[in-house]
């Protein structure tokens, strides 16, 4: 596989009070056109990531408003897939270059969540797990992932509530270096611990933000990549599923969706784990780092834990995980997640990643998540020669 | 809207109110809720009403919930493993939430859940209470 990147647009991650579903999405559509130097009509196909547009606007029927914004009339589809919207609607772009289908795709995600109340929001995520089993129970998805973290840290008592905030201290240590991230802010360990419980034993800073934001990034062939100078590819892609219900998963302490998405990725790229320079992983909670980090192979299972006694995962340490400050810091609107992953993988392969860039990166990774693992989606991003 | 909706459990009032689950008439897997495929391959299952009895895998307690939770924030959720060998998610009530742990033995009790719409009808179902 071997698909280019043209360019990419990005909005603000945040409370965007002003702007809705549709011009949120038009403004990350506008800059990635304004970065690959192309114009709409040379747009052959597009897709966009989004999940909660029904419920929380009233507002489904989103491809179609993706091209109605660049007045063209280009097959266009909405791709829903809970939190991993995102990257599938990217999965859906690069197979249709592959397909022969299109030699320049737009792929978009966007999400507007704060018109609606926290408790709308988390009734419209819940909609990720299994309604008649997690739903009608009153189970949240940060009530999930703490049933995942209580099950983890009793099987490996080595992840402790030190490591946990660890995490969210490094991915806002990252953000506070993003300009388009939600909270640029630094945070301590304490602040971690000490913040308001939302699902034992997840506080509010284990728990990534609801947000507003949009993300576009523009694929190319690898002919027409060439020929347009895009010093980005994408050269694997894996996608796996699971049950939508915790209660019906092999393991809850960890992600299998995940493993399977990353071999199947590492295989058609050709790389190994160690190949890998950094990643951006789907940190909805801080347990879902470790598992993540695990199920990309830059970990043993169980040992997740280690890469965070000693700064490794910093954008200057070892294996540098969310540079973009990730879900934590960076900010969550659902379906843009996985197209802002691609992004920030891109700008650190072009070297556009200023204040977090890591040095010599030549394969960056992405792993995003759907609900509490029933989709997860990885891709391969490497720098052109 | 779903939950505003008064008719959307009625199809699962067996086994909300009597803990009816599902055993494969092929392989014996139980199942809680219907699944469509079992495993082996079967898709023909047969009723099993479960006796309530099992043991807490993982659980939480969640101080912030959906809508039509949120008036009982914080309640305490688990996956219980069922003595028949089936696996279930319910709230653990009637107890402190530092008592809780894994392997706790835990049964099966009738409880409201929560009021639906304007109409405010009722939606009941099965919670568990630790085993003393």
């Amino acid at each position: 596989m071997n698909v280019g990147v043209l360019g990419t647009g990005i909005t603000k991650f945040g409370e965007r009070w002003n702007q809705g579903l549709r011009e949120l999405l038009l403004d990350a559509q506008l800059k990635a056109l304004k970065d690959s130097k192309l114009s709409p009509e040379d747009i052959d196909a597009l897709y966009t990531g989004n999940m909660g547009g029904g419920p929380l606007s009233g507002q489904l029927h989103i491809g179609a408003m993706a091209t109605e914004n660049l007045n063209i009339n280009k097959p266009s589809v909405r791709v829903e897939g809970a939190c991993a919207s995102g990257s599938l609607a990217l999965r859906a772009g690069i197979h249709t270059i592959e397909a022969g289908e299109a030699e320049i795709v737009m792929v978009s995600g966007v999400e507007k969540m704060t018109d609606v109340s926290t408790e709308q929001a988390t009734t419209m995520l819940m909609g990720a797990g299994d309604e008649e089993i997690d739903g009608f129970i009153g189970l949240t998805f940060p009530g999930l992932y703490a049933i995942l973290a209580k099950a983890y840290m009793h099987k490996y008592p080595k992840l402790t509530r030190d490591i946990l905030a660890e995490i969210s201290v490094k991915n806002h240590f990252h953000g506070a270096r993003n300009d388009y991230a939600q909270f640029r802010k630094e945070i301590t360990k304490d602040t971690v611990i000490n913040s308001t419980m939302v699902a034992d034993p997840l506080t509010l800073f284990d728990c990534s933000p609801i947000t507003d934001g949009a993300a576009t990034i523009i694929l190319a062939s690898e002919k027409k990549a060439k020929e347009l100078g895009a010093k980005v590819s994408i050269i694997g892609s894996g996608l796996g599923t699971d049950s939508l219900s915790l209660a019906r998963r092999k393991s809850l302490t960890r992600i299998d969706a995940s493993w399977i998405a990353a071999r199947q990725a590492y295989k058609q790229a050709g790389i190994k784990a160690e190949d890998v320079n950094f990643a951006e992983v789907h940190d909805c909670f801080t347990i879902a780092e470790v598992m993540a980090v695990e199920a990309l192979g830059f970990a043993k299972e169980g040992e997740g834990y280690k890469l965070y006694q000693n700064k490794d995962t910093y954008f200057d340490g070892k294996i540098p995980i969310n540079t973009s400050g990730g879900l934590k810091s960076c900010g969550h609107p659902v379906g843009a997640t996985g197209v802002k992953q691609a992004i920030e993988a891109t700008l650190q392969l072009s070297g556009k990643a200023e204040g977090r860039q890591v040095k010599n990166a030549e394969i960056g990774v992405t792993h995003n998540v759907g609900g509490s693992g029933g989709t997860a989606c990885v891709h391969v991003f490497k720098k052109v020669k | 809207m779903f939950r505003d909706s008064s008719i959307i459990r009625w199809r699962n009032y067996k086994d909300r109110y009597m803990l009816v689950g599902f055993e494969c008439s092929a392989c014996g897997k139980k199942y809680f809720e219907k699944k469509g495929m079992c495993p082996c391959g079967a898709t023909e299952f047969n009723e099993i009403e479960f006796t309530g009895k099992g043991k807490i895998v993982s659980y939480t307690k969640i101080y912030s919930g959906p809508e039509v939770f949120q008036e009982q924030t914080p309640y305490c959720v688990a996956i219980i493993d069922l003595e028949e060998g089936a696996r279930i998610e319910a709230q653990v009530v009637d107890c402190k939430y530092e008592d809780l742990k894994i392997g706790l033995e835990v049964e099966a009790v009738f409880r409201k859940f929560y009021k639906s719409g304007e109409k405010g009808v009722i939606h009941y179902g099965t919670k568990f209470v630790p085993k003393f």
